[in-house]
């Protein structure tokens, strides 16, 4: 991995009261990195955040930005800028003047002040709204000037809460285009914190899943995706059909288990678990059948439709099991004709290859 | 077929019942008739100022020509003037410190705070005369040159104003987004550069409207002076009521008449200025 820009050590954040927001929490974010706090609300993560931006310090560890341990140095001394949740833009300023802020505080000549403001508006495309007051633009447009604003400064590390939380639909999937071309051209380590899976998924290089303020698992999107750790993690990102199993035997390269409804199951997993695990499988993988699979090495089940729910590209199937064993399927709807081809109350078998299912002991 | 409501017989349509407009109109009456009648009885020509003989402006140029007047108006605004000026500052920070901190006996203080609000005038005026005597600064203060000698009144002014700053400052910095402290922090600005570039410009509205409302309340201040102005100093108010015991002339009128203009500015734009605009928001 390329040098950490940021360096989490066993940092610790207990609000008075007793409450423990972040749990020694250690982990590494690099250079260009566009990294993702990700975790249901109260787990930790704004408050995370706001300690890598001096906002909020830690009751102990260490905060290394830059190669400097800046657990205590204030936020107006470190070389990092926030986007807030709330944007934050100044009400009685126009945008020029809320851009420039960062840099007349500093003492940054007018001159040279002057010139990056243009830059930074340019770059979030407001150079024309330039003299207009907070009050008389859009939420979308209020996040350029808080994202100008940060730019400007040229931070080592831009952090952004929630960014995308109080926009519209429509204009958040613009943003999120905008804030991953963003990152590309400016070349800085944004880190972001969200609740939104689909918004971690899809913007960030790597992400880290926070949960009860400890840190569950950093990974890259598809990883996370494909290679949960925990059945926390399988079942927070994205959909999952968790099916309970108990092992029966198992071999270096292999187990046997019993899973309810499935009966007895060989699956590829290394390491050799015992007791009760479960096995986790994305709707999309499994696939839907009138007739039992020929091929020998397929799970197969065979039950009764019980919900299509249609969603244009893809229905959404449940088809219930022996042992009153649910199982979502989703089926791409590729065909112009005939939807996903299956009605309520139809007896399905639904099968899938072992190697596509996941083995979860924790 | 379409139901019909009688007019006046809906809920909220009390108002276009005839009686209740009548009553409206009488309470009305009895509220600003005396205002009205002062102010159209200072263009009154009628030297007693009881019957109305005909219009005039003769009555302002007297006011104005009048010694004892004149300098009771400048000390009144003098006195006005400085005590905001320092009734401001006094309860902004008042405010400022009740929003922003968190101290043992919080409440308490608040209360306490708050009880010039509440206290009957005439102790305050009372209690401040015997504070003023007992440190001796009655004294010294008759024999200061102007404006040092009315510095036991601009004290007390001062006293009974700053709480009414505070609160109205206090209920402006309720509406204030954190976040905008933090985000200037964040952008590189000391606690200093904050509280001036981001905290007070938020506070203005209700900096001006605690300052005119100061100011007002200064400056048409009877009792509390009363009590603690030396013999040789007289305000408006209280030259006023040492003119009335010998008879209301108009000029009196004609003066009162111009202190209720200032009043009235005054409060209007206090109010205007702490009317929730929308820039309370992030």
């Amino acid at each position: 991995m390329a040098e950490a820009i940021v360096s989490l050590r066993n940092v610790t954040k207990t609000f008075p009261g007793g409450v423990k927001a972040v749990d020694d929490v250690s982990f590494d974010i690099a250079q260009n990195e566009f990294f993702a706090l990700l975790g249901p609300s109260g787990c930790g993560k704004t408050t995370l955040l706001r300690m890598i931006s001096g906002l909020e310090t830690p009751t102990s560890g260490q905060i290394v930005i830059g190669g400097e341990d800046m657990a205590l140095t204030p936020p107006n001394k470190r070389p990092t800028n926030m986007v807030f949740q709330s944007y934050a833009v100044f009400p009685h300023m126009t945008v020029a003047d809320n851009v420039a802020y960062g840099l007349k505080v500093t003492g940054v000549p007018a001159e040279e002040t002057k010139r990056r403001v243009g830059e930074a508006l340019e770059m979030v495309k407001l150079t024309h709204l330039a003299a207009r007051k907070p009050d008389q633009m859009s939420g979308g447009q209020r996040q350029r000037v808080a994202l100008a604003r940060a730019l400007v400064k040229r931070p080592k590390v831009l952090l952004l809460d929630e960014p995308l939380s109080a926009l519209d639909a429509k204009l958040r999937d613009e943003m999120r285009l905008e804030l991953t071309r963003l990152q590309e051209n400016v070349g800085i380590t944004f880190i972001i914190v969200t609740h939104d899976q689909d918004e971690a998924l899809s913007m960030a290089s790597r992400i880290a899943v926070m949960d009860k303020g400890a840190v569950q698992q950093i990974a890259t999107p598809s990883e996370l995706y494909e290679q949960p750790t925990s059945r926390f993690i399988a079942d927070f990102i994205g959909k999952v059909n968790l099916i309970n199993a108990k092992v029966v035997s198992s071999t270096a390269k292999k187990i046997v288990c019993d899973a309810k409804g499935l009966g007895k199951i060989e699956l590829p997993h290394t390491g050799s678990p015992t007791g009760d695990i479960a096995i986790a499988i994305r709707p999309e993988k499994l696939k839907i059948a009138g007739s039992p699979p020929k091929a020998a090495k397929t799970i197969a089940a065979e039950g009764k439709v019980r919900d299509v729910a249609y969603y244009g590209d893809t229905s959404h199937v449940v088809v219930r099991c022996k042992d009153d064993l649910e199982l979502a399927v989703n089926v791409q709807n590729d065909k112009r004709a005939g939807g996903s081809g299956v009605e309520r109350g139809q007896k399905v078998w639904i099968h899938w290859a072992p190697e596509d299912t996941l083995v979860l002991t924790e | 077929m379409a139901q019909t409501l009688k007019p006046g017989s809906g809920p909220l349509d009390y108002g276009s019942r005839t009686w209740l407009k009548l009553l409206f109109a009488a309470i009305f009456v009895a509220l600003y008739a005396p205002i009205f009648t002062l102010i159209a009885f200072s263009f009154n020509t009628d030297k007693r100022g009881v019957i109305w003989r005909g219009f005039t402006l003769d009555n302002y140029v007297k006011a104005w020509n009048n010694d004892a007047l004149q300098e009771a108006l400048l000390n009144s605004l003098a006195i006005a003037f400085i005590a905001t000026i320092i009734a401001t500052i006094i309860g902004a920070m008042v405010a400022l410190l009740l929003w922003r901190f968190r101290f043992p006996m919080k409440a308490a203080y608040e209360g306490v705070m708050a009880l010039p609000i509440v206290i009957p005038e005439i102790c305050m005026g009372v209690s401040l005369l015997l504070f003023f005597i007992n440190t001796g600064m009655m004294e010294w203060s008759v024999g200061m040159p102007w404006p040092l000698n009315l510095s036991n009144i601009v004290i007390a002014h001062v006293a009974f104003c700053f709480p009414f700053v505070a609160v109205v400052v206090r209920s402006r910095l309720i509406g204030f987004n954190r976040q905008l402290e933090e985000a200037s922090k964040d952008l590189g600005a000391s606690e200093w550069q904050t509280f001036w570039n981001v905290i007070v410009p938020f506070m203005m509205p209700g900096l001006v409207a605690g300052a005119l409302l100061a100011f007002t309340l200064s400056l048409d201040d009877f009792v509390i002076t009363f009590f603690t102005s030396g013999p040789e100093t007289v305000t408006f108010p209280v030259k006023v009521y040492s003119l009335v015991r010998r008879g209301v002339s108009p000029e009196i009128n004609a003066a009162s008449t111009v202190l209720i203009v200032i009043t009235v500015v005054a409060t209007v734009i206090a109010m205007k200025l702490q009317a929730p605009t929308k820039t309370g928001e992030g």
